[in-house]
């Protein structure tokens, strides 16, 4: 029964998993110790065990407590097998554009070789644009929502294509009833003041890249030139907030070897005015600014740091939504959904400029993920199957592990970095998810009871 | 109950037979573009 819950302490909380069922329980310190013991039928052993540690009265009323939890299915909830609802086959539903295969800027971890995904630097055509809506609207079924995110390089570099694919998408909804999100990440540079009216007036969701502060900022995202940029584009960024109201956005970052202290970055993001944040670790190999597992202990302590920060700002009506802190508990993803992850490969395709289909954006220019193109569809059938069946109950490290209904197995491009086989995940990059989880969880947990305390009793 | 508090109502066993409409956002789409992670959407039903 100990492979269904996981229990972990932080601080003076301790909170309890039960994995197959998603229910999230604060315990106390016996529970806690009782869970080392409690299978479910071992009452008489949980008590000799614990006997001489706490009250016999007290063993009792928190077994009873435990037997309540199983009863109503949040306790030792059965194992989940692959559910009829998750199809054998994806559909379609995001496309991730890469509009202009260059870029502006010579960011030192840039997994995109500055824009080029090792090929000739290039841009989308807006033919190779409207042919990718084409395409995805073909492969869509039913399905009323899609997605595309204009991305890089640098996006802005190639506006031209950018209007094309945004004017043809609106069409389109019209003719098919179809509804569209459109993002566009962006490195700010080129971000004037009509580029940002027409983002706005087209309703394009933006990612903006920033690193957190100034100088970590300027010394990891210098321009072609060496220069650093964190002025002009945080002058950008603000403009483009203010005139949306602060809404559709995210500000995101990278952290590397270099800024573990990342909780810095992150409150210099929301004190210069952003309050919608995301902040990610760089993932390289055999590369300095990448990280082993000798730095997942200094990892590990900035993320409780960045815990505290989170829970003290939001406490003093000063808080920010981060990426990996929201969490909803109780209306989370389907398990069918939380098989297939994020996608890549059979729901979610990156196209290359010259049209050409990949998994996803970073498996642009891996020349074996080649799956086809947007004017013949992808030729390939034999990966997509791979990718959809290699989810969490599929791959060997992951189907006993207690995260596996929150992470999705991970990121496929990365275990292929590392393994050259997107079944074999990413080790360090799994740790710093785990982590990342367990802050999440205590986190919405504790916000959770601050708000039931708050509510008169019935 | 005294010694634990249950803070969420879970619906992951029900959405054995409910879910799989795929509706939802891409996860990898809207902000991280580099890790993935599902844990953290929101059923869009």
């Amino acid at each position: 029964m100990k492979d269904r819950i996981h229990k972990f302490r932080q601080g003076d909380t301790y909170i309890l998993l039960d994995i197959n069922s998603g229910a999230v329980h604060v315990i106390d310190r016996m529970i806690y110790d009782m869970m080392d013991i409690f299978q479910g039928d071992n009452d008489e052993e949980v008590t000799a065990a614990l006997r001489s540690d706490y009250r016999e009265k007290d063993l009792q009323e928190a077994l009873g407590e435990l037997h309540s939890l199983m009863d109503a299915g949040q306790l030792f909830a059965p194992d989940i097998d692959v559910p009829p609802t998750f199809r054998q086959e994806g559909l379609v539903k995001s496309l991730c554009l890469m509009v202009a295969q260059d870029c502006n800027l010579r960011c030192r971890y840039c997994f995109g070789d500055a824009g080029s995904y090792g090929g000739e630097r290039a841009v989308m055509s807006p033919e190779v644009g409207r042919a990718a809506v084409d395409y995805l609207i073909s492969r869509c079924g039913q399905r009323k929502h899609c997605e595309i995110d204009f991305f890089g390089g640098e996006p802005l570099m190639n506006m031209r294509t950018v209007k094309a694919v945004t004017e043809y998408v609106r069409q389109k909804e019209k003719e098919t009833g179809k509804s569209f999100k459109l993002t566009l990440t962006t490195n700010g540079v080129l971000l004037d003041d009509p580029t940002i009216l027409w983002l706005n007036e087209n309703r394009i969701s933006v990612v903006l890249s920033v690193d957190g502060r100034k100088e970590v900022h300027d010394r990891m995202r210098p321009d072609a030139g060496g220069n650093g940029t964190y002025d002009r584009v945080i002058r950008n960024f603000r403009k483009l907030v203010d005139s949306r109201d602060g809404k559709n956005y995210y500000m995101r970052g990278t952290y590397t070897k270099e800024n573990l202290d990342f909780t810095e970055d992150v409150l210099a993001m929301k004190d210069a005015g952003f309050d919608i944040l995301s902040v990610e670790p760089v993932v390289l190999k055999d590369n300095p600014l990448g990280f082993t597992e000798e730095d997942l202990p200094r990892i590990y302590a900035e993320y409780d740091r960045l815990t505290e920060a989170y829970l003290r700002r939001h406490r003093e009506g000063r808080g920010f939504f981060f990426f990996h802190f929201n969490m909803d508990l109780s209306n989370g993803p389907c398990v069918a959904k939380r098989l297939a992850g994020c996608g890549a490969g059979h729901e979610y395709y990156a196209v290359a400029e010259n049209g050409d289909l990949y998994p996803c954006h970073q498996f642009v220019g891996r020349k074996k993920y080649k799956l086809g193109n947007v004017y013949d569809g992808v030729q390939d059938t034999e990966l997509p199957r791979y990718f959809r069946e290699s989810h969490v109950l599929n791959k060997e490290t992951c189907k006993d592990c207690w995260a596996r209904f929150f992470c999705s197995g991970g990121c496929h491009a990365n275990a292929d970095l590392f393994h050259g086989d997107i079944r074999k995940p990413y080790e360090v990059g799994c740790e710093i998810q785990k982590k990342r989880l367990e802050c999440a969880i205590l986190v919405q947990a504790l916000l959770a009871l601050e708000s039931m305390e708050g509510q008169p009793e019935t | 109950m005294k010694h634990i508090i249950t803070v969420n109502k879970p619906t992951m066993q029900k959405s054995l037979k409910t879910g799989g409409c795929g509706e939802c956002q891409a996860s990898c789409q809207s902000a991280c573009k580099t890790s993935c992670t599902v844990g953290n959407q929101v059923c869009e039903k």
